[in-house]
């Protein structure tokens, strides 16, 4: 029962405010922050289909990966720029073409995109049975363009300002400009985060801590701004952020010490607890993929929710047109408010979330370089996070 | 639900992306800034501790100096305080010799003086003596005709001589 009141709580939370949401989510409940998510706009759907305007559609389009980039549309023209597909088929061979030949649902050698059934907008090959397969499929998406795109950024900031760096003596005066702003935040990482959660051994995975910060902040970023080449929706994908907390999930176990392992074959509880059925060991052991497992859709779901909130805001413009120029005028005005304070809330969340990603990685990290003492604080730190 | 599969080729361009990322900034990127940033802060950290110890070292050389000003008066006052002592015992001392000399002078005057008035004394009673001889030589040549006169002379003149002896001598 209670838990149903919390998910219809963070239901409405995460509409009016996914930043209040972000804070106090754990994995089980930011799963059904996700839902909620794509599930806003099917709300929507049945009147905005009266009024000629699929807010779904555009809401789907735009979180979901697609072939190509789509910018914008003027009239009845779509300006959009084609992406490279790169697919193997089943007779082994790679194709490799732009996605402009599978425009309008056009075949291209033997590929084509799918309208319907369970590959719905993925490109599909029909074999010589009929039956419609999923080719391997390493095709430059929009989301992989966007990513490029942000990495090249990420470099272009981090190794620009790094240049500056190299040759410095020990009394080189404090830098200004970007590498000043740089400094800041990497330093406030550092101290706020990498050394006190990492603990004595913080100098050897401060990099990988720093990396990932800065990818994600990048990419959140980067996803809030419209225009191209920024604007895709990065950081809210699932592949992504699965990447993103395996990274961690290898930074852990492959430098875990003798103790982090001890910990979790046999901790320090009763024996009953462990000894004919390993309860804890199980327990602590699914707790190995629960928290990259919890990284991931966290910041998943966060960015997501973010992207889907503020192209509903935006909608609300084209929704109500056909209401009359007062309402529809009335209405734009909220929906610009509304989208400015959201946009704000976005740029906010873009920072905590690459924070607290940060910080939860630093934490586990922490714990499997494990000594006795840190254990107690350790906990603290996870405990006041998801809660 | 589409949205919360992971999608093979966006993992392995994620993974690319991000392998590639997290190799060039945690070869070229990070380390480097941060060892900047620590070398400058270990180098604001020793100036600090440096400026510190030069402070110390200042006051001390301050108390130093203090003291050795401290000393050098206490010295002068000293000095002074002897030189004082010693003026005054020299004139003191002076004083003394000046007028023991002045007493040995006065003493010695006295007794030249004495000396003097004795000796003028003696010449005075001698010429008197011999005066007196002579006078009473002419006087008695006159008057010492005969014996009798002569002795009476005697008489009288001895009796004189004896009261003026008494008179002086009183």
């Amino acid at each position: 029962m209670r838990l149903w009141i919390n998910i219809l709580l963070l239901c409405a939370l995460s509409i009016a405010c996914p930043a209040w949401g972000q804070e106090s989510i754990d994995y089980a409940q930011s799963e059904a922050v996700a839902a909620v998510a794509a599930e806003v706009p099917e709300h929507a759907e049945p009147m905005a289909e009266e009024q000629g305007i699929d807010v779904k559609t555009v809401v789907l389009d735009h979180i979901a990966d697609s072939y190509e980039w789509h910018i914008c549309t003027v009239g009845e023209h779509h300006v959009t720029i084609p992406l490279l597909v790169i697919v193997r088929s089943q007779s082994g061979e790679w194709h490799c073409f732009s996605s402009s030949h599978l425009h309008a649902g056009h075949e291209y050698e033997g590929f084509r995109i799918a309208d319907e059934g369970e590959y719905a907008g993925k490109i599909v090959e029909q074999t010589a049975e009929g039956e419609v397969v999923r080719p391997i499929d390493l095709s430059i998406t929009k989301t992989v363009a966007g990513l490029f795109v942000n990495c090249a950024v990420l470099l272009l900031i981090v190794l620009g300002v790094a240049r500056r760096y190299r040759n410095d003596q020990p009394d080189a005066k404090a830098k200004g400009g970007l590498a000043g702003v740089l400094e800041m935040v990497i330093d406030s990482v550092m101290e706020g985060i990498i050394i006190p959660c990492v603990g004595p051994n913080y100098r050897k995975f401060a990099p990988y801590l720093l990396t990932a910060f800065f990818f994600i902040f990048v990419n959140n970023l980067m996803g809030l701004i419209p225009i191209f080449p920024a604007g895709a929706n990065v950081t809210g994908n699932i592949s992504v952020t699965l990447v993103l907390a395996m990274a961690t999930f290898f930074a852990v176990n492959v430098f875990g010490t003798r103790d982090y392992w001890k910990e979790i074959f046999w901790p320090e509880v009763p024996t009953w607890l462990k000894v004919p059925i390993p309860i804890m060991p199980a327990i602590e052991f699914i707790g190995l993929f629960t928290k990259p497992f919890s990284l991931m859709i966290r910041l998943f779901a966060n960015i997501l929710a973010g992207h889907a909130i503020i192209l509903i805001l935006t909608c609300i413009v084209f929704a109500t047109a056909k209401l009359g120029a007062a309402v529809n005028g009335a209405m734009s005005a909220v929906s610009v408010v509304l989208s400015i304070f959201m946009n704000c809330l976005e740029l906010l969340v873009a920072f905590l979330q690459a924070f607290v990603f940060t910080m939860l990685s630093a934490v586990f990290i922490g714990a499997a370089q494990h000594s006795e003492e840190h254990e107690h604080e350790t906990k603290q730190i996870e405990n006041n996070i998801n809660n | 639900m589409g949205l919360l599969q992971p999608e093979l080729g966006l993992l392995f361009w994620t993974s690319l992306a991000f392998g590639v990322v997290l190799f060039l900034l945690c070869k070229f990127g990070f380390p480097v800034i941060l060892r900047s940033v620590e070398e400058r802060r270990r180098f604001i950290d020793s100036s600090i501790d440096a400026a510190h110890e030069a402070e110390v070292r200042l006051e001390r050389v301050t108390l130093d100096s203090e003291a050795i000003v401290e000393k050098a008066e206490a010295e002068r006052q000293q000095i002074l305080r002897a030189a004082t002592e010693e003026r005054d015992r020299i004139v003191a001392e002076a004083r003394m010799k000046a007028s023991e000399e002045a007493q040995r002078i006065v003493v010695e005057a006295r007794e030249q003086a004495e000396e003097v008035r004795e000796q003028i004394l003696r010449d005075g009673r001698q010429q008197v003596a011999a005066l007196a001889v002579a006078l009473s030589e002419k006087l008695l040549r006159g008057e010492l005709r005969d014996k009798q006169s002569q002795t009476q002379l005697a008489d009288r003149l001895l009796d004189e001589i004896n009261t003026q002896t008494t008179n002086i001598e009183a």
